[in-house]
């Protein structure tokens, strides 16, 4: 059966990346600077993936998800900064509660933009993360510019199987959603929001379900991008940040859940590699993102493929 | 006497200055194939856009089956048994033929969200539920061999096959189409014409058609209402109102 070969793919995939990560760390084959970034892999994956549930499937541009992000960050780290509780159960409720407190924000944004599509609700969500930033500036319990620090390190390369977890979780809650019901609907209302009120599907509800859920995981990324830093400042959480999620997510392919997890690997550990390169470091990265953009879209991946097969084909009827 | 299945009376809407549509009333019994037609700008797709709440109307009265459709959004007065297709087809492109219909499933065959999410059985069965029955409205429009394709990779004229399939797996009792012969040669025109007969009586609804092709019109429609300039014109049987000289006149001019 076709639906059964998913799950062992899946579920190969899965197993394979894991033993791989564990080998590479206990073999010692990754120095410091590679250990490091085991984690920020993670949640740029957990970032892009949910980003994608928005821009990609509900086909709204947001350019405030880091905004979510911060948001989750935050509220984790108080909870951790101020109970006393064993780190396992303290960073899994602090990712819940990031996780939430996230939503909610989701929600009361995801509420006032409905009426709006496109360019105007693309500005909104810039906004939304513009406000979320000066609030915790000005927040005399968020430490207002100095930030949160001496969070604890519940996330750090360490824990890596706990991140590896909640990121497949991520991954799997959002590519399940996408494959159902309400996955079609919120799909629909991107391909056309008109013929999808025309066949009873109510738009603002799907809107807002991927706003909720989009918001819930960025939030989640939070905790665990705070606890693996141990130190959060209002302009972590910029409009940069949101940009470099939204790269992610479109070099990987709107809409493609696979690509948004390749993508944040690349994008993740490029500036690592390109270390040795020195002051060069940023134009190499930004070269290789107008040439990684350039190979996906203008068809070049596809003219390869084709003439791939077409030897193959060759080499099969000799 | 049969029952009016839409009964609409005083129906008007303008924008700005300009009366769109004025004082319009139509009575549809059930299982008719009614035909509503004019020149162009004569306000039919308005009609439509009013009947399927796209558009609220300034005065007048609707009822489906005896409840009231003045004031329900889009996606209610589906809910309450209207479905249509558009005069520029809009297809969900990017979705598969088999999930444009999966779609129109959405309020008829439910699982929660949690369902989804954890996969749990009720999933599983409803899926498969929903494949059966959006495969079975295929079949009667030949489309089951494109299921996996996108709907955007369609030809024309299946397009506008596949936004029916569309609307009638919402399970309608009223299904409005606009203008469906649009851009199809005279060949897929007579085929599209048994095909609507064929799906009238297969799955016992009543057809609204705005259509320009007189052929198409005078072949399957057993009542017409003309529009011209957002009023009507004329009324009734097919043969009596394509034969009246006012409608004549607004067609042809003097």
């Amino acid at each position: 059966m076709k639906w059964n070969k998913k799950v062992v793919v899946r579920v190969l995939a899965i197993v394979l990346s894991y033993v791989l990560i564990t080998v590479l760390l206990r073999m010692g084959l990754l120095n410091r600077q590679y250990t490091a970034l085991l984690v920020p892999i993670g949640v740029n994956i957990m970032l892009a993936v949910s980003l994608n549930l928005v821009t990609g499937f509900l086909g709204e541009l947001s350019l405030g998800h880091a905004g979510f992000m911060s948001i989750g960050a935050y509220a984790g780290a108080l909870f951790t900064l101020n109970v006393n509780m064993p780190s396992g159960i303290s960073i899994l409720l602090a990712m819940i509660i990031g996780g939430v407190a996230a939503a909610v924000f989701g929600f009361l944004i995801g509420v006032p933009v409905l009426r709006l599509r496109g360019d105007y609700l693309a500005i909104v969500t810039l906004a939304f993360g513009e406000i979320i930033k000066s609030v915790l500036n000005a927040l005399s319990f968020t430490n207002g510019a100095r930030g949160l620090s001496k969070i604890p390190s519940y996330t750090n390369y360490e824990h890596y199987t706990l991140v590896f977890v909640v990121a497949v979780i991520t991954v799997l809650v959002i590519s399940n959603i996408v494959d159902s019901r309400h996955g079609r609907a919120v799909c629909s209302v991107r391909d056309n929001y008109i013929a999808a009120e025309s066949i009873g599907i109510s738009v603002s509800r799907f809107k807002i379900l991927a706003f909720v859920i989009g918001a819930f995981f960025a939030g989640v990324a939070g905790v665990i991008y705070a606890h693996n830093v141990g130190i959060i400042k209002p302009t972590t959480f910029d409009y940069n940040k949101s940009i470099e999620i939204l790269v992610i997510v479109v070099l990987g392919g709107m809409g493609s859940i696979k690509g948004s997890i390749i993508a944040a690997v690349i994008l993740t550990a490029l500036p690592e590699l390109l270390r040795g390169a020195d002051d060069l470091r940023m134009l190499l990265y930004s070269i290789a993102l107008i040439v990684m953009m350039l190979f996906n879209q203008s068809g070049i991946r596809e003219r390869i493929k084709g003439r791939i097969e077409s030897s193959r084909k060759q080499k099969a009827g000799e | 006497m049969r029952m009016a299945l839409l009964e609409v009376k005083n129906l008007g809407i303008s924008f700005g200055g300009l009366k769109a549509v004025d004082n319009f009333n139509v009575s549809i019994e059930k299982g008719e194939l009614y035909g509503l037609i004019g020149p162009n700008g004569a306000g039919k797709t308005t009609v439509f856009n009013l009947l399927t709440g796209v558009y609220q109307p300034n005065t007048g009265t609707m009822e489906l089956d005896g409840v009231n459709l003045v004031g329900k959004s889009p996606s209610e007065i589906c809910r309450s048994g209207i479905a249509r297709t558009f005069q520029n087809i809009r297809l969900f492109k990017k979705l598969s033929v088999r999930d444009n219909v999966k779609v129109a499933l959405h309020n008829d065959v439910e699982y929660s969200l949690l369902a989804s999410i954890f996969r749990l059985p009720s999933y599983f069965s409803r899926e498969k539920a929903m494949n059966e029955k959006s495969r079975e409205i295929l079949e009667v429009f030949g489309l089951e061999e494109y299921e996996n394709s996108y709907a955007a990779n369609l030809p024309y004229g299946k397009q506008r096959e596949l936004e029916i399939a569309r609307a009638l797996a919402t399970e309608p009792k009223l299904l409005l189409l606009d203008e469906p012969a649009a851009g199809m040669n005279p060949n897929e025109t007579a085929e599209l014409m048994e095909t609507i007969k064929l799906i009238r009586d297969k799955f016992d609804i009543t057809i609204l058609l705005i259509e320009h092709d007189m052929k198409l019109v005078a072949g399957i429609c057993e009542r017409l209402t003309v529009l011209n300039f957002g009023t009507e014109l004329a009324s009734g049987e097919t043969s009596e109102v394509l034969n009246d000289p006012k409608v004549i006149t607004a067609y042809l001019g003097e």
